[in-house]
């Protein structure tokens, strides 16, 4: 990536001794060939050792194991809730196709869907934060703010968290719930379901016991590619609320040619889709019998 | 030729008694035309100049004169409005060419090729499905940016938008092409010394091109979506005038402190409206070609 880190650090028009930027340049290594840094590079990593970053000038790991406790929590609750809801959502939509709750959150979604994740978040901000005072602007917490008890810290940090939750939530919603309503409307056809209607069991337990457990599977695969696109939700919603997180570390490590953090970034995101799709195949076995792990 | 042709009309007659027996299909159809209007009369439509800059009129609601009000610069934002239509409709459009070229491609290449070409062309689809595209589209447009070629901003939005977005239609034509290729009439047409090409591009992809079509106008509402965001981040061209860039200096002039909801709403609106109707052909299209989708009259 262009743009010399040894520029970004010594400011423009700054008058310095040439022989500094040489020292800096050989400091952080990228006075060598591509090649020899890319073989560091790599032999650093497996020894899990990212780098220095050169905006913040600690270790990468510090830096970013200093911000990515807040990304889980945001990404975690958000996640489960849509996942949840969208299930849910999109199981009773498919088994009510074409009726008024089927187009009603069929309808809803669509438009979550369609809405840039930003735009959600700056339209929440100027409602709920501006112009009704209820919610903070941004941020993890009040500034200067000494509590006088855990309760109320752990109720302004709830305070802060809901409307980015709230954000991520929303715009994740529509997909999971897509892809149950259309398993669930394509497993409706199967024969199977037509003997179980035939063998005299109530429509509730057609769904519950025969429907849903087929829908899920095709479902489960998708929210794990799903999950890549989190990361960009995350990323967006993090920005728009100030929210300290590795969404925001990315914006500013690209902002301040920041590589080396930017490195370590990608390699979390990875890591972390990896572990997403992992679980994801987890949990598939522990829903499909058919599967069994070795 | 004429025979061809008259083939071709027949099936889209077909196709259109179908599709306007679609309602959600007809309403998306037309929101997209009419933002495709819009585009095509933008100088004859739109009431001002949306680069005029005037002190006189700066932060004006919505009014007579000023439909959408105007910015803290004094642009009139309903001219704005109509021109950024032009924007994400060309980098919607072109982007979503290149995902599709590129697509096509891979996804013919990993199904028709099941050895060692497609297996890893399949671990290359894979790779593209979960990677996070929103940091490494900021990351290949600010590579870009800092190389200062001569290529305006906006055709480097286009290529990485497009080559970004291209795994989810590989994995679907791959996985077409694995059952089409198995079919009798390929087996014919290699019996009679047709060659791998030939057999891809004459035989297969016909029979997979209904899928790339509903594909490709899910792929825009996607493109759409990823040029508005890249804008927005202040990665685009700040000199053109699109949605994404309007609410960029929106936030940047503290338009949701002043509460300039006229500022802010119109462009996330068109936004909205825009991607649902290729996202509602794209829906409709792939429920017509697969019945099992298809509701009794949704």
């Amino acid at each position: 990536m262009p743009g010399d880190p040894a520029r970004i650090l010594i400011p423009r028009g700054h008058n310095v001794d040439p022989s500094l930027i040489v020292r800096m340049r050989e400091f952080y290594g990228i006075d060598k060939p591509l090649l020899t840094q890319l073989f560091t590079y790599i032999l650093q990593t497996l020894q899990l050792n990212f780098g220095y970053s050169f905006y913040y000038k600690t270790p990468v790991g510090h830096v970013i194991g200093a911000w990515l406790p807040n990304t889980l929590v945001l990404v975690g609750i958000s996640e489960v809730i849509a996942i949840v809801l969208g299930f849910f959502t999109g199981a009773i939509a498919g088994w009510k196709r074409g009726r008024r709750f089927d187009i009603i959150s069929t309808s809803f979604g669509l438009t979550t869907w369609s809405m840039p994740t930003f735009w959600l978040g700056i339209v929440l901000i100027m409602v709920f934060s501006v112009q009704l005072g209820i919610f903070p602007v941004g941020g993890v917490r009040t500034a200067e703010m000494i509590h006088a008890s855990i309760f109320q810290q752990i109720g302004d940090w709830g305070m802060h968290l809901l409307l980015p939750v709230v954000t991520l939530t929303l715009v994740s919603f529509a997909e999971y719930m897509m892809i149950m309503r259309n398993s669930l409307v394509d497993v409706m056809t199967e024969d199977f379901v037509l003997t179980a209607r035939a063998k005299g069991l109530t429509e509730q337990q057609v769904l519950k016991d025969h429907v849903v457990p087929n829908a899920l599977l095709p479902s489960v695969t998708t929210v794990a590619i799903a999950l890549g696109f989190i990361v960009g939700g995350a990323l967006q919603t993090e920005i728009i609320f100030s929210y300290p997180g590795i969404g925001m570390l990315t914006y500013m490590a690209i902002e301040f040619r920041d590589y080396a953090l930017l490195q370590g970034l990608f390699f979390i995101d990875a890591v972390l889709v990896i572990i997403a799709n992992f679980a994801a195949d987890i949990v598939y076995t522990y829903i499909d019998p058919r599967v069994k792990m070795q | 030729m004429r025979e061809k042709l008259v083939l071709l009309g027949r099936r889209f007659s077909g196709f259109w008694e179908v599709y306007s027996g679609n309602r959600k299909g007809v309403l998306g159809l037309g929101l997209v035309l009419f933002f495709f209007a819009i585009a095509a009369l933008a100088g004859y439509i739109s009431p001002f100049d949306p680069r005029k800059i005037d002190p006189s009129r700066t932060w004006s609601p919505p009014n007579s004169v000023y439909w959408f009000g105007t910015d803290w610069f004094g642009h009139d934002l309903f001219s704005q409005m109509i021109y950024g239509t032009q924007v994400s409709l060309i980098v919607g459009v072109f982007a979503t060419l290149i995902s599709m070229v590129v697509g096509t491609a891979i996804g013919l290449l990993a199904g028709y090729y099941a050895k060692l070409l497609g297996e890893f062309l399949e671990r290359v689809i894979d790779f593209f499905l979960v990677i996070p595209y929103l940091p490494l589209m900021i990351v290949l447009v600010a590579v870009f940016e800092a190389m200062e070629t001569p290529i305006p901003i906006l055709w480097v939005v286009i290529f990485v938008v497009g080559i970004t977005g291209w795994s989810s239609t590989a994995r679907i034509i791959r996985s077409q092409v694995l059952s089409v290729k198995e079919r009798q009439f390929v087996e014919r047409a290699r019996a009679v010394g047709a060659s791998d090409l030939r057999i891809m591009f004459r035989h297969i992809l016909p029979n997979v091109f209904p899928l790339v079509f509903a594909n490709a106008v899910l792929t825009v509402a996607g493109a759409v979506l990823a040029e508005v965001t890249l804008d927005f981040l202040g990665l685009g061209d700040v000199t053109t005038i699109s949605w994404g860039m309007m609410l960029h200096f929106a936030l940047s002039n503290s338009a949701v402190y002043r509460g300039a909801w006229w500022w802010l709403l119109p462009p996330g609106v068109a936004i909205i409206l825009l991607v649902m109707g290729f996202t509602l052909i794209g829906y409709s299209v792939e429920e017509i070609s697969n019945p099992r989708l298809r509701g009794k009259k949704a």
